[in-house]
């Protein structure tokens, strides 16, 4: 069934296409959201709550409209009445309720970003302050379980009898972890430059990732038809998630350029993505594996606590990765929710997995050696037939391969289990793996293809690519669909007029778009075929819509699968962490282009070391926010933190995925990466780190 | 950002003038100055652009010290010949902070005079006893994990953030600077100050000073020196605990020895205790021990950073055991 061949490497990097948009980039002729030339455009600058709970009592904006060059300022008594929508995050300038620290209470609109940030800064806020709760804990009285986890997964899961099963079990790992909040950060903060027609139509350049569903936001806040409102969204610097619904830079932009009569340019400050543009929840999380001494899962249990806000709840999927990445006869994953006086968490790379990995993953090193096993071969034996919980046959499954190829890449199987005794000098040596995995899903798009006299090929949907390479992808998918060259084929995204697709995220931006062009592709071939080749002078034009195809029940699971090898050097006086090698290999299905899939695959796993040994929101229990809200107190991993970090994967094909046999890939790489660490710390220090980051200080006189 | 005036003077009695005015900053390099200004917590209405005064050279002087301008840039002085060769401490220090490019704009002046990282400090929309006197410091009650273990005050647990003037305090270093008055000349350690009750006062600075020049004196055998810096990420990052030490050997005997710490205090903190047990004894790592354990036994560490006391332990006999090449 599964066919693995062998892995790809260098020479299909080398062969890969570079990106057709890389000289626009750096040459700087791509313009991004804020770039755009408009006339007449000024400025807006929000005016953010400096108390986690209360209502606004009075808000004095005299000294702010005497700024040299503001024009306006907007808070809830004078902005515009929106609609509603699914998104409450979204309801701007609404009330005076204070639902979290540096929510927006007012937006300053200038000629300049310098006058309409003086006359923020200038804005006085006085509050009715209640007293807040922004601490999660397992225990909250007012935990609750909610009615589904993102997306629309069951909150609860149960199979069998998993307490008895873990009571009887010869071998028991009980333990708790936990991970911080984190924080989304792409390079291009979230931007808008929004103007207003004089026919009432609404123009917005905005940085999103996926202006389909953002116009139709847009539309149902400002009360107009979808077809009024034209988002454009040409190049995004990146989003990770966070841009993947519309956020207040857009609403208040649009709300402002209302206000105003002018255009108007809206890009958040590094400070505001703190607060304003959703961040992961931390989490707390039980595991309970039960197992025989030769490492047989027999129990497994994964237990779910994290935080939402009040004004929205958002469970993040953390436990699902239990419900099907390893055999176990008697199972259960819960989730319990709290709300808390904070932002909305929301979407950041892999949500669920990620920290639902670290947790799992880490308990699977715990067991292995409680069981005295190797951990590669402990995963091996715990390998499902079948999906756990669903019994469908996997689609493709090939976590043994990467786990073996990866092993003798790494040089595994020389290790010696024993915790802390291998030394280099100061430093203390250890390596540890992880799986990763990653649903491997499509979404409904549609693509219109259209052929002229000439032979090129034109493609249009609204695709859009945030960084990753989607552009070039899906040029040579519908370069091959078509059998032409590259450089016959023309195409269009980013642009909310075009044919509605799918979002780039949930890693099937590619898979859900590049399904659509091989559906159009196939219909303009049958279309030019029945013409015998001959094309019209005005050309012919197919639109395909895949809604069909992706709603068809499938009778598989469908997973995209890893495993991640790691070596880290602990310093045995200070305990300081160095990574000199991380190494992942995947089987994602079919691979487009394998220039950009290594670079995301190797962008993930770097952003899962920066979760391992950095990223971590501290909460400020007296004033309910972040203490560390800018890049300067967010460490993310910088260069020096990133040594060699390898990607590969396995020639993988899997006829049972859509129609670009491909399973994306722009998540499964955070997946793991965070366990690998902590495993190798584990091995090299004998400190078993439970709460991330893996800090100086949680390794420093222990072990 | 507040609206403010801009000068460039040419000579140093002419930026002295200037900075009498009301609200008046001397800008450096402003790689800390202006981001203060961006966050609102500082105001000025008056900039001083130090950059064009002609105080730009590092000049070794007859006596065999070396004379360091206070505008020539971080990553120029750590590039220095005479001070990769005679104080490697120096230069360490100075490649442990920052970044390539904040190094090559930042200027050694401001370095001295660049504000705490507290988190608290620098936001505005939070109490900080150093940026709002008498408004209450939540760091004590809140987030101190990187903040100081020695020599806080009820008022202050602030921490110095230069790694730089941890090397300087420990070569005995001076500083040199401009009043109306006329010159005045300080100690590296008379210049910082603990926060006490005036934690506003980072300095010893008088109002309106402009430093002018930094003067490391002669010492011979600091070219057995070192900076070791930890921190949360390989780089770019503040210290947790840095350390600053110079060894002089008589055999297997510390003659003479310079020991500083950074990220512990307001000020960078010498460690003149450890230092005169050290002095004369063997150079063993149980000497080293025993000497870091007396210095850090005036430390008083909150809930949070307590793991400093061990760090800066580890850290210093760790850099004494490879300065003086005593097995492991």
């Amino acid at each position: 069934m599964n066919d693995v061949v062998r892995p790809v490497m260098q020479d299909a990097v080398a062969a890969a296409p570079t990106r057709v948009d890389g000289r626009d980039k750096v040459t700087g002729r791509a313009r991004y959201a804020v770039e755009h030339p408009v006339e007449d455009v000024v400025w807006a600058w929000p005016v953010t709550s400096t108390v986690a709970k209360g209502r606004v009592t009075e808000i004095d904006a005299s000294e702010a409209n005497g700024t040299e060059g503001v024009i306006a300022v907007l808070t809830h008594a004078n902005a515009p009445r929106l609609g509603e929508t699914d998104d409450a995050e979204l309801q701007l300038l609404q009330s005076d309720r204070v639902a979290y620290r540096g929510q927006v209470c007012a937006l300053v609109v200038g000629e300049t970003v310098e006058s309409a940030r003086a006359g923020a800064d200038a804005v006085r806020v006085r509050y009715d302050e209640a007293e807040h709760d922004v601490v999660l804990d397992a225990r909250h009285p007012a935990m609750f379980t909610p009615e589904k986890v993102n997306p629309g997964f069951p909150t609860d899961t149960s199979i069998g009898d998993p307490d008895t099963a873990f009571a009887v079990a010869a071998v028991q790992l009980d333990a708790t972890y936990t991970t911080p909040t984190e924080h989304n950060h792409a390079m291009e903060p979230h931007a808008t430059t929004a103007s207003w027609g004089a026919d009432g139509t609404l123009t917005l350049y905005d940085s999103n990732q996926g202006s389909t569903g953002v116009a139709r936001v847009m539309a149902d806040l400002f009360g107009l038809q979808v077809r009024a409102v034209h988002v454009i969204s040409e190049h995004v610097g990146g989003g990770f998630g966070s841009k993947g619904t519309p956020r207040p830079n857009i609403v208040l932009a649009a709300m402002a350029a209302q206000a105003v009569g002018r255009p108007v340019r809206l890009a958040l400050g590094r400070q505001h993505m703190f607060s304003l543009v959703g961040y992961r929840t931390p989490t707390i999380q039980r595991l309970r594996l039960g197992a025989t001494t030769d490492g047989v899962l027999r129990s497994l249990v994964h237990d779910v606590w994290e935080q939402t806000s009040t004004l929205d709840d958002f469970a993040e999927q953390t436990a699902v990765i239990s419900r099907m990445l390893y055999a176990a006869p008697a199972r259960r994953t819960t989730h319990r929710l709290v709300r808390l006086d904070v932002p909305t968490p929301s979407w950041m790379r892999a949500p669920g997995e990620a920290p639902g990995s670290f947790a799992l993953e880490s308990a699977m090193d715990e067991l292995a050696a409680a069981c005295d096993l190797d951990p590669v071969e402990l995963r091996v034996r715990n390998e499902p037939d079948v999906d756990p919980e669903s019994g469908k046959p996997f689609s493709s499954r090939n976590l043994v391969a990467c786990l073996r190829e990866g092993a003798r890449r790494f040089g595994w199987e020389q290790r010696d289990p024993t915790p802390g005794v291998r030394r280099d000098g100061r430093w203390l040596v250890g390596t540890g793996v992880a799986s990763s995995t990653y649903p491997a899903r499509t979404a409904p798009s549609q693509a219109r293809m259209s052929i002229g006299s000439d032979g090129v090929v034109t493609v249009e949907l609204n695709a859009v690519d945030i960084g990753t390479g989607s552009r070039t992808a899906l040029t040579q998918i519908a370069a091959e669909a078509m059998d032409l060259p590259t450089d016959r084929v023309r195409l269009r995204i980013g642009d909310s007029t075009l044919p509605p697709a799918m979002i780039a995220g949930g890693s099937m931006g590619l898979t859900s778009w590049g399904s659509a062009i091989v559906k159009g592709a196939r219909q303009l071939r049958e279309l030019v075929g029945r013409r015998d080749g001959a094309i019209p002078e005005d050309g012919l034009e197919v639109t395909a819509d895949t809604a069909e195809e992706v709603r068809a029940v499938s009778g598989y699971a469908r997973h995209a699968f890893g495993a991640q090898f790691c070596e880290v050097r602990v310093d045995a006086d200070t305990g300081e962490v160095r990574v000199p090698r991380l190494l992942g290999v995947f089987a994602v299905g079919r691979v487009i282009n394998a220039r950009t899939a290594r670079s995301q695959l190797v962008g993930g796993m770097t952003m899962g070391l920066s979760m391992a040994l950095h990223e971590e929101g501290v909460v400020d229990v007296q004033h309910g926010d972040n203490v560390n809200h800018d890049l300067a107190g967010y460490h993310i991993a910088a260069h020096a933190d990133v040594a060699d970090v390898d990607a590969m994967w396995l020639e993988e094909h899997d006829e049972h995925l859509n129609l670009v046999g491909a399973k994306g890939i722009g998540e499964i790489g955070i997946v793991g990466t965070a366990a690998a660490v902590a495993n190798a710390v584990h091995h090299a220090t004998g400190v078993r780190v439970r709460d991330l980051p893996i800090r100086v200080d949680r390794l420093l006189g222990r072990g | 950002m507040k609206a403010f005036e801009y000068e460039r003077p040419v000579g140093v009695t002419e930026a002295v003038a200037l900075a009498r005015r009301a609200g008046s900053r001397f800008l450096g390099g402003g790689t800390n100055l202006v981001d203060l200004m961006k966050l609102g917590v500082e105001t000025p209405d008056l900039l001083v652009d130090l950059t064009g005064l002609d105080l730009a050279e590092v000049l070794e002087q007859p006596d065999g010290a070396l004379r360091i301008g206070a505008t020539v840039r971080n990553s120029d002085l750590s590039a220095n010949d005479a001070v990769r060769a005679r104080y490697p401490v120096l230069s360490q220090a100075l490649v442990a902070g920052a970044s390539g490019q904040l190094r090559n704009m930042a200027t050694v002046g401001g370095n001295m005079l660049q504000r705490t990282r507290c988190p608290y400090f620098q936001d505005v929309t939070k109490a900080c006893n150093k940026r709002v006197p008498g408004s209450g410091c939540p760091a004590r009650a809140g987030e101190h994990r990187n903040l100081a273990i020695l020599g806080a005050s009820e008022a202050c647990i602030a921490t110095s953030p230069s790694d730089f003037a941890v090397a300087l305090a420990a070569l005995d270093a001076g500083v040199t600077a401009l009043t109306t008055e006329g010159e005045v000349s300080l100690t590296v350690s008379d210049f910082f100050r603990l926060p006490g009750d005036e934690p506003q006062r980072d300095t010893n600075l008088p109002p309106g000073a402009l430093v002018t020049a930094l003067t490391v004196p002669r010492l011979d055998w600091a070219t057995r020196s070192a900076y070791r810096k930890v921190r949360d990420r390989a780089s770019y990052a503040f210290a947790l605990v840095s350390v600053a030490a110079a060894v002089d050997l008589d055999g297997d005997r510390v003659r003479d020895v310079r020991l500083a710490l950074g990220g512990v205090a307001h000020a960078p903190w010498r460690a003149t205790r450890a230092e005169e047990a050290l002095r004369g004894g063997p150079a063993t790592e149980e000497a080293f021990s025993a000497a870091l354990r007396g210095e850090l036994e005036a430390a008083e560490p909150l809930p949070h950073n307590g793991f400093k006391v061990d760090l800066a332990h580890n850290v210093a006999v760790r850099t004494l055991t490879e300065l003086t090449g005593v097995p492991a």
